[in-house]
């Protein structure tokens, strides 16, 4: 009894929360209220059981998009652009109409489910022995359905030469973002010399333990990126240039890596094909060029286009 | 259904979360607004998703939506990034925040 009191209440929080970022009139509340609902949800996972999905959404759903929108309200702030005006009355009866439909429909799908489906969470159990980790999560990203994982680590690629190819045409090969400044004795600057070895360790911790305890690439990866644009945004260490010979390696490492595995089961077995007994070593494998990748690209996705240089 | 369980609590509230989304998403001009909305409904659809696989008596949540979440979200902030980059772009070259056609009474600059 008490349990769903707490489940009614927390998702009551979630869905006020989430009402605000999108309907408050001020934007730069919106995206406060966002980051909110990011930590909320992430709360919500941690109750659910879902410990993976609760570090991902805390990192990268609150953390680096929070990071990102907020720095995109203080750039629209410069530029001085204005609110459109809200829509008329009549367009947000029908939108409210339309979207309430579509909830309605999405929980008469979910009351349609069979209650007593398994799902496939037996299958990952009974084969959880021949995948080398025992984190079943980990088991599902890296080897049972390593092919998402692999095509998403290509995406994050193309989303970064995305978001360097809307460069000015001056500053192609310059260095990304603005060059940033915080009072040395500032609470930035303060933090960006105290957290970054904290951040470090346990960034790389959450790496390592993935494959037998909640964590991994995504979630480790998170963090280090989040380490390294602190240092940035503190002024302690300038993005380098995006022709950058190592920072190009650092972004290609992890679906490198993940590729050359790949093909070398291939030769095995089949692409992608893991031998269990190689299976945990070939995991930590991928997933240390992941967290690399993940780290250096995301961090630099959340910097943007290149703004300055080429000197 | 067997009862209202925290699965089913949470995976209801991801239905409600995606409705909100999407009115978001239709009646927000600004396009950061719509962005943020946006996110609202894919974590409102994860949510959804990864509760559903969570409902019943298991100790632990399906490890396979669990996944495919965590892929998501990794691929949400992908394309939100590049939202951003676009928008911001866009806000330099026009001064706007909001296409056009969403402006009403508002005609293209000459």
């Amino acid at each position: 009894m008490i349990e769903s009191v707490f489940d009614i209440l927390l998702c009551a929080l979630i869905v006020g929360v989430a009402l605000a970022a999108v309907l408050g009139p001020r934007l730069f509340s919106s995206v406060v209220f966002f980051i909110v609902y990011g930590l909320f949800l992430s709360v919500a996972w941690t109750h659910l059981g879902a410990f993976d999905v609760a570090l991902a959404e805390a990192a990268i759903g609150a953390g680096l998009t929070g990071v990102l929108l907020v720095a995109a309200v203080s750039r629209l702030d410069r530029l001085g652009v204005k609110e459109p005006a809200p829509a008329p009355p009549v367009a947000r009866v029908t939108s409210a109409l339309a979207a309430g439909g579509l909830s309605g429909a999405l929980v008469l799908a979910l009351w349609s489910l069979d209650p007593d489906g398994t799902g496939l969470a037996p299958v990952v159990e009974a084969n959880l022995h021949a995948s080398g980790v025992r984190n079943p999560v980990t088991a599902v990203l890296l080897n049972f359905r390593a092919y998402d994982t692999l095509i998403e680590s290509v995406v994050l690629l193309v989303a970064l030469v995305g978001v360097w190819s809307i460069a000015d045409e001056r500053h192609w090969g310059g260095e990304p973002g603005l060059r940033q400044h915080a009072r040395p004795d500032g609470v930035l600057a303060t933090f960006g010399r105290l957290l970054p070895p904290l951040g470090l360790l346990v960034g790389v911790y959450i790496v390592w333990t993935g494959t037998d305890d909640p964590g991994g690439a995504f979630q480790g990866g998170t963090i280090l990126a989040a380490v390294w644009l602190l240092l940035a945004m503190a002024g302690l260490s300038d993005a380098p240039a995006i022709t950058r010979r190592r920072l190009r390696l650092a972004v290609i490492a992890g679906p490198g890596v993940f590729l050359a595995v790949a093909a070398a089961g291939a030769v095995g077995g089949g692409f992608l094909v893991l031998p269990t007994e190689y299976a945990k070593p070939l995991i930590q494998e991928i997933e240390a060029g992941l967290a690399l990748s993940i780290a250096a690209t995301l961090a630099l996705l959340v910097l943007g286009p290149p703004q300055r240089g080429p000197r | 259904m067997s009862g209202v369980d925290t699965g089913t609590i949470f995976a209801l509230t991801g239905a409600v979360l995606i409705g909100i989304g999407v009115y978001g998403l239709l009646v927000r001009g600004h396009m950061l607004r719509r962005l943020i909305a946006f996110n609202v409904m894919s974590s409102g659809i994860f949510l959804m998703f990864g509760a559903t696989g969570a409902r019943g008596p298991a100790a632990a949540p399906d490890p396979v939506p669990q996944a495919l979440i965590i892929t998501g979200l990794v691929v949400a902030l992908a394309a939100t990034a590049l939202v951003v980059a676009l928008l911001l772009r866009y806000a330099q070259i026009t001064g706007r925040a909001a296409l056009s056609e969403d402006m009403p009474g508002e005609d293209d600059p000459a």
